[in-house]
């Protein structure tokens, strides 16, 4: 179980499988990999967005996403599971986060992987301000919601 | 007594800095924390709390040398 937050690129597909050949739990067990990317777009509310600066509350952010993968092992039959989100200054396309649960059956493989991601992004504490196209910067006041349906995760 | 008080994102900007402190003799909630660090500025709405790193109510009594963390809602991911 790992939390990497870093103010260097994530290059997603390059770091998983570095994770897998290096640190993932060895267990031939593993049968469901379920990984999430976000990424950056270049728009939000109707604007052209240009570049976002994303601050954190360093300790903070390790303790709530680690007690964020606790929770999720109680709920869930999970082998690995690895959490990489970026800092600092983002450009349109670049990823943010990166969120990936490895596990025998892909029930639980996909419904940690969504509720790490939920929780992440209502507990964690990290903040995104955009400059938009003509230079004007704003805080993001609040994340959408994840779930289309009424359904309290 | 000393609390540590560091605010973020847009609470920083709005307080002005990003670090407090105070000296305190009789124990303190979070919420008294807010009104003597600030000077009684209006709170804005849906302003979260932490205490060591961890999510509090606003009734939560804080110790010597806790830090008390102000911030808006959390917009990562």
């Amino acid at each position: 179980m790992t939390v990497i937050i870093k103010d260097t690129p994530i290059n997603p597909y390059q770091d998983l499988q570095e994770y897998e050949e290096t640190k993932l739990t060895k267990n031939n067990a593993i049968g469901a990999s379920n990984i999430f990317i976000g990424t950056m777009r270049d728009f939000n509310e109707g604007d052209h967005v240009k570049l976002m600066s994303l601050e954190h509350y360093p300790g903070m952010t390790e303790k709530q996403l680690n007690k964020i993968i606790a929770a999720a092992n109680q709920q869930w039959a999970l082998i690995d599971i690895l959490i990489i989100h970026r800092v600092g200054d983002i450009l349109p396309n670049e990823p943010i986060v990166l969120v990936s649960a490895w596990s025998s059956h892909r029930g639980d493989a996909f419904d940690a992987c969504r509720f790490i991601m939920e929780n992440l992004k209502s507990k964690a504490p990290f903040w995104k301000k955009e400059r938009l196209i003509n230079e004007q910067e704003r805080w993001v006041i609040s994340n959408t919601k994840g779930y289309l349906t009424t359904k309290n995760y | 007594m000393s609390i540590k008080i560091r605010y973020f994102a847009s609470l920083k900007d709005y307080i002005g800095h990003s670090e407090d402190e105070i000296i305190y003799e009789k124990a303190l909630t979070v919420s008294e924390v807010w009104q003597q660090a600030t000077q009684n500025k209006i709170k804005p709405q849906n302003t979260l709390v932490a205490v060591n790193m961890d999510y509090v109510s606003w009734d939560e009594l804080v110790n010597d040398s806790d830090e008390v963390a102000f911030f808006p809602p959390v917009t990562g991911g």
